[in-house]
């Protein structure tokens, strides 16, 4: 399907005559994911290809990088310290944003790809997505804090870097895939597409994966947010009537 | 099989939920204990945020409070007079409880005050359980040293606004009673637990009742307080999780009923024995958390003060 794509920009090419010399041509494997009861995590494939009005041009290969965002969120986070023998949290940094979730996949390690200038302007890296204003001055070796949030949320699959994972073919088709974890936010994840030659940027294009909660689990979150009263009492109801029916079932399993 | 949680946000595997919710169940029948100083915990152990696992659990303990005190209605082991009475302290410890938990919620110290509770509650509660029930048992072993020692009138014979109690076979001030629901209220509401492994010894120890009707009473008055922590979590923090607590108190209401034929057929002492030996558990596991170095020294949190 993916050829077949290509073929079409293939023949669609002479017709066009673009601003820049490359661009980008994107498909989704899945625009929206729906997170209901038995949601175990999701993968969204991500392929497409680049379309040149102008033979090769100089220079090293095309390399693609396509990172994908969850919404951002201020994140406090906190330091334990021994205190009168026991660890307690003291110093904490407020993140000013941080993604619930972000990948960036590259076509090759992350240096050739991409220069450290257009890390900076297009905030790709992970460290670069992070906005930290600044921490009081209280607290010593404040970008500690930001490494453990990264470091943590790596660790619960929440920040992924997958040097590698792109397959590119022949300078044009390309094509990714990225695993979203059970441990989902709901929210637009925007997922972001930029093809580079000698680290510098070529063109870039954006796109948003919906991701929501649906059926039952919509219903819940929403009644627990907009009428907590009415939710609190019918969780009350069902455990009531749970252990009434417990004991009712094992008065009859006994006689 | 998988299962996300809509409220906690997470994916988890529904059996082991359900296990978790029986075994705690048969402990909370066999004890008259909510079950929620174990549930917590291990809750925290598979990765549900702590503000959720401690409102949900309130709700689970419910469930398998209320399958509980059905069974000791029936053989007639409920003092409700008593129970009545402690309820009228519980729910204002309660309220005191929720918002003393949203105010360190804000302030990052939460997860330590609740370990804390846990450790100071769980050593004291069960080292005191632990020696006077060996002693009691060393006492029935011994020919012809059955005998109870008469109770002393102590404190809760001096003080005014004395109550009977029929059921308890008590004559005694209702203040006493007002103060231990009132502490145990404020418990429930911090540590997500019903209250039972401090309200149990209180009972025998403080105020003097038959350990016959003490389960019972402290059931049926954990029920109401547990009820009220759910609906004030619910409705200010948004952290009740309904299907976490539904597949939690499907096995817990099946182990309560399992446990409460258990527990009959068991000698008090040797209950109370058990009882305060998997307290002292609990205690030592999260006393050496607190003190060793732990592997990651920094924690996320939403951001605070919103």
């Amino acid at each position: 399907m993916i050829r077949l794509f290509a073929i079409l920009i293939a023949f669609l090419l002479p017709a066009m005559a673009a601003a820049q010399s490359e661009e980008i041509v994107l498909g989704l494997s899945r625009d929206e994911v729906a997170i209901t009861a038995t949601f175990n995590g999701s993968d969204v494939l991500i392929f497409g290809a680049v379309k040149r009005d102008a033979p090769l041009p100089d220079g090293g290969p095309l390399e693609v990088i396509i990172t994908l965002a969850g919404p951002s969120e201020p994140v406090t986070v906190r330091r334990k310290e021994r205190v009168v023998g026991i660890w307690a949290n003291t110093d904490a940094v407020e993140v000013d944003e941080a993604p619930s979730f972000y990948a960036v996949a590259t076509s090759a390690p992350m240096p050739a790809v991409l220069r450290d200038i257009e890390d900076l302007r297009h905030a790709i890296s992970i460290p670069r997505v992070i906005r930290s204003v600044g921490a009081p001055d209280t607290v010593a070796n404040a970008e500690t804090f930001t490494e453990a949030l990264i470091r943590i949320r790596a660790g619960a699959g929440l920040y992924q870097v997958l040097e590698g994972g792109i397959d590119v073919e022949e300078e044009t088709l390309f094509r990714g895939q990225i695993s979203l974890p059970a441990a989902l936010t709901e929210g637009d994840y925007v997922a972001r597409i930029f093809i580079t030659r000698d680290g510098l940027v070529v063109d870039s294009y954006e796109t948003k994966i919906a991701v929501y909660k649906a059926g039952l689990e919509r219903w819940l979150y929403d009644t627990s947010r907009n009428q907590p009263l009415l939710y609190g009492l019918m969780s009350l109801a069902i455990a009531i009537a749970a252990g009434w029916l417990a004991s009712a079932a094992f008065r009859v399993f006994q006689r | 099989m998988q299962i996300y949680l809509p409220i906690a946000e997470v994916s988890v595997n529904a059996f082991l939920l359900l296990g978790l919710g029986g075994i705690v169940g048969i402990l909370s029948g066999m004890f008259g204990v909510g079950g929620g100083f174990l549930m917590t915990p291990l809750l925290f152990f598979i990765g549900i945020p702590p503000a959720v696992a401690v409102a949900t659990e309130a709700n689970q303990i419910v469930a398998s409070s209320f399958s509980g005190v059905l069974a000791h209605l029936k053989r007639k082991t409920v003092d409700l007079k008593m129970g009545t009475v402690l309820l009228i302290g519980g729910l204002i410890g309660a309220a005191i409880g929720v918002v003393l938990f949203n105010y360190l919620k804000a302030q990052g110290q939460v997860d330590l005050l609740v370990k804390l509770c846990y450790v100071v509650f769980l050593g004291v509660v069960g080292g005191l359980m632990f020696i006077e029930s060996l002693r009691a048992i060393r006492r029935s072993r011994k020919p012809g040293g059955g005998v109870p020692v008469r109770r002393k009138h102590g404190l809760v014979h001096a003080l005014p606004f004395k109550m009977k109690f029929r059921v308890s076979g008590l004559y005694i001030s209702v203040i006493p009673p007002l103060l231990v629901g009132l502490s145990v209220g404020i418990l429930a509401a911090i540590m997500g637990v019903g209250g039972g492994f401090i309200m149990v010894p209180a009972m025998i120890y403080l105020l003097g009742m038959p350990t016959k009707v003490v389960i019972g009473t402290s059931l049926f008055q954990i029920i109401f307080v547990t009820a009220f922590t759910t609906l004030l979590h619910a409705t200010t923090n948004f952290t009740v999780d309904i299907v976490l607590a539904v597949l939690l108190l499907v096995g817990g209401v099946i182990g309560a009923q399992i446990g409460t034929r258990i527990g009959v057929k068991m000698k008090a002492e040797s209950l109370r024995i058990l009882l305060a030996m998997m307290v002292l558990a609990v205690c030592g596991k999260l006393a050496l958390d607190l003190l060793l170095t732990p592997s990651e020294l920094y924690s996320l949190g939403a951001s605070g003060g919103h």
